[in-house]
């Protein structure tokens, strides 16, 4: 559109509308429906992770909308892809709040990612349901992180196995802020358990040649491995650990491997007998789940992904919202957060997610499983676990209308030791 | 001792795993001065192959060997034909183009096989042990292949009619055709060949690397890294720049870590050409290939 005087004067008079008439223009929308926003890598580097996310977004909305909607109305979904770039996150959230005005923002991977729109949709107001795992530590009145944390996964994976394999363990992290807060998080856990947590080493995201690595950990005889690798390239230290002897010598448990579903990209000799620790596994044994299961890959036919903990947590969120809005009786942001709060809890694929009105996470199911033939198998089941990690610095009930993030600086600096 | 047994054969391992990464690159911009942008992608589609053949039932080693060159060497035809040739001694436009074909390749991919490919091949050699470590045998296979492709292709670049018709176009295009040589289709067949070569290094990584559609980001910053320090001189460039970089990467990574073994690649290849602009080859070894 070229400016000349013409359009400028229509833009102007209809901008001088919107600002004149705001609660006018809002309530017009909400009569035709219910808004949500989900913004997620579809291409690039992370879109191992994004793209099931998104066909899981598609999948609660469609069933949403199939049975009658919400308070009557439709769910408008409409989803963003911001090829695993921050700048494009920020973009569409800014578009998603102030332009398509929303009622709810479903988003984000990375830390960064979250980050990044995290206080943009704070500032607009705008609800944000950020469901992928990560390292805890978010205390904001805005936004529910209901994935899982270290403090439910960690804190499990870490006793089993140092039980099971010795107390001698070896982290390997991803060297990003994701990689160094789990890696302070399995050293707590390594100590508490009276383990000793010889040795820690961060990589660049994109190494593929992890030799000299793997030379130090046969010098250093751990017990076992624990990895917080991240990406397409660190799937390359399983196969080369593999391809060196030493999965068998030396087992390996990761709080990060699965969730890009690593295990169907490595051979099953590679990967046999991992062990790992998520909220949900396709492999999870309820009728909830496997009517789940069915139903997604009915819709989506032979591409459906395998799923794992980030799309059924996905899925899982929109129903967490579309639960609270019917409780609410309305789309309106406080009226949703306090019925959020009150909490609101749902049966899901991955069984029972409360909210925890202290820290806006989530009160969930974690499962251990290990691997064997590119499938997890469950071993272990810990109903209804705390976010204890969250909960240790964050109390939105004493102090509502915060905007923080605990762990930013690692957990030294949020005074855990 | 056998620790130092051990490490020397990881280092070696790396310095032959960048000659793997870099050799198609180093023939491609090395004699043709093409910047091929989607050499991360060449190499992501050889792995490709390989994946997408032994999941078909077809054998490891044919899939490696045959296919995965065949195939990206005939992309590479393919490219050269439909986009390269129109943009001969316009750097900044071959830089261009080919940064869209390889968005091109990671779209095609994805469109294809989804965000990722399942595999069920892991490499067909176990572990060997040196005293109380482990190596992987594939890695020594890899050592060797590293090698002997360097030999094949200074074997083809200084004794048959076609590396000499090749390094005569290369160095003056001019006087080779007024002579009857056909430019244009040592043109092709160059650029063919050094596709082949990133095909072939793809396949080969594949039983030990993760393949997906994006993986291709990973390498193409190390290749050039290593063919520029090269310089001028083909194999004696990429093998000498791999030498200094790859040693150097990988005793750093297992004193420091390996943020700072990335981190001293990076550092050399900067010192090496503030020192020597036109790479290792253009002060020393001057007139090998």
């Amino acid at each position: 559109m070229t400016i000349n005087r013409r359009n400028f004067l229509k833009g102007a008079s209809a901008t001088a509308a919107v600002l004149t008439a705001p609660a006018f223009i809002g309530q017009a929308q909400a009569a035709d429906a219910l808004k949500m926003a989900v913004i997620l890598d579809q291409s690039g580097g992370l879109d191992i992770y994004g793209r099931p996310m998104v066909d899981a977004s598609h999948l609660a909305v469609e069933e949403i909308n199939a049975a009658g909607g919400l308070l009557g109305k439709q769910v408008d979904l409409t989803v963003y892809d911001p090829q695993s770039t921050i700048q494009f996150y920020t973009q569409y959230a800014t578009k998603a709040a102030t332009s398509d005005r929303v009622d709810v923002v479903q988003a984000g991977i990375t830390s960064a990612s979250r980050e990044s729109i995290r206080p943009l949709l704070s500032r607009y107001k705008t609800l944000y349901f950020y469901n992928t795992l990560y390292e805890g530590g978010v205390c904001d009145t805005n936004n529910y992180c209901t994935g899982s944390t270290p403090g439910q996964t960690v804190e499990k994976l870490v006793p089993y196995t140092m039980n099971k394999w010795g107390k001698k363990v070896y982290i390997i992290a991803a060297d990003y802020n994701y990689g160094h807060i789990t890696a302070d998080w399995v050293q707590k856990y390594v100590r508490d358990n009276g383990g000793d947590p010889v040795e820690t080493e961060f990589f660049p995201l994109d190494v593929t040649n992890f030799g000299p690595t793997i030379k130090k950990i046969q010098a250093a005889k751990p017990d076992m491995v624990m990895s917080a690798l991240v990406g397409g390239a660190h799937v390359s230290f399983y196969r080369q650990y593999a391809a060196a002897g030493m999965s068998k010598s030396v087992p390996i448990a990761s709080t990060t491997f699965g969730v890009g579903n690593e295990h169907l990209m490595i051979s099953a000799e590679e990967g046999d007998g991992m062990i790992v620790a998520y909220s949900y596994f396709q492999e999870i044994d309820s009728a909830d789940n496997k009517a789940f299961v069915k139903r997604f890959q009915d819709r989506f036919g032979a591409d459906a992904p395998y799923l794992n903990e980030l799309a059924a947590r996905q899925y899982e969120g929109i129903y967490l919202w579309a639960e609270a809005v019917k409780t609410a009786g309305t789309a309106e942001r406080m009226k949703v957060i306090e019925a959020l709060d009150a909490p609101t809890s749902i049966n899901g694929p991955s069984g029972k997610v409360t909210i925890d009105p202290q820290t806006h996470h989530a009160v969930q199911n974690v499962y251990l499983a290990e691997l064997k033939d590119q499938k997890f198998n469950i071993i272990q089941t810990y109903e209804q676990q705390q976010p204890t990690d969250t909960q240790l610095v964050c109390d939105l009930i004493a102090t509502p209308n915060q905007s923080n993030f605990y762990f930013e600086n690692g957990l030294k600096a949020a005074g855990i030791d | 001792m056998d620790l130092f047994a051990a490490l020397a054969l990881q280092i070696i391992y790396g310095i032959a795993n960048l000659v793997l990464i870099s050799i198609g690159l180093a023939v491609i911009f090395g004699m043709m001065r093409v910047i091929n942008l989607a050499h991360g992608e060449f190499l992501m589609l050889g792995g490709y192959s390989v994946i997408v053949a032994t999941n078909n039932g077809v054998n490891i080693w044919v899939a490696m060997f045959i296919l995965a060159p065949l195939i990206v060497g005939l992309i590479g035809l393919i490219v050269e034909w439909c986009l390269i040739r129109f943009l001969y001694g316009r750097m900044v436009d071959t830089l261009l183009a080919t940064w869209g074909l390889s968005l091109f390749f990671i779209g095609l991919i994805t469109t294809i096989f989804g965000a990722q490919t399942a595999t069920t091949i892991s490499p067909p050699f176990g572990a060997i042990t040196i005293g109380e470590y482990s190596s992987s045998g594939y890695e020594l296979f890899l050592i060797c292949i590293a090698v002997l492709m360097i030999i094949l292709l200074y074997l083809l670049l200084r004794y048959t009619k076609l590396g000499l018709v090749a390094r005569g176009t290369m160095q003056g295009a001019d006087m080779a055709a007024s002579l009857g040589v056909s430019t244009q289709r040592v043109y092709s067949t160059t650029f063919g060949i050094g596709a082949a070569l990133t095909g072939l290094a793809g396949g080969l990584l594949a039983p030990i690397t993760g393949i997906l559609p994006t993986i291709g980001a990973i390498y193409i910053g190390k290749a050039f890294i290593t063919v520029i320090s090269g310089g001028t001189a083909i194999l004696a460039g990429t093998a000498s720049a791999s030498v200094l970089l790859g040693a150097i990467n990988g005793i750093v990574a297992f004193v420091i870590g390996p943020t700072m073994g990335e981190v001293a690649l990076l550092l050399l290849a900067i010192v090496l050409l503030r020192l020597m602009p036109q790479g290792i080859t253009g002060r020393f070894f001057k007139r090998s290939l």
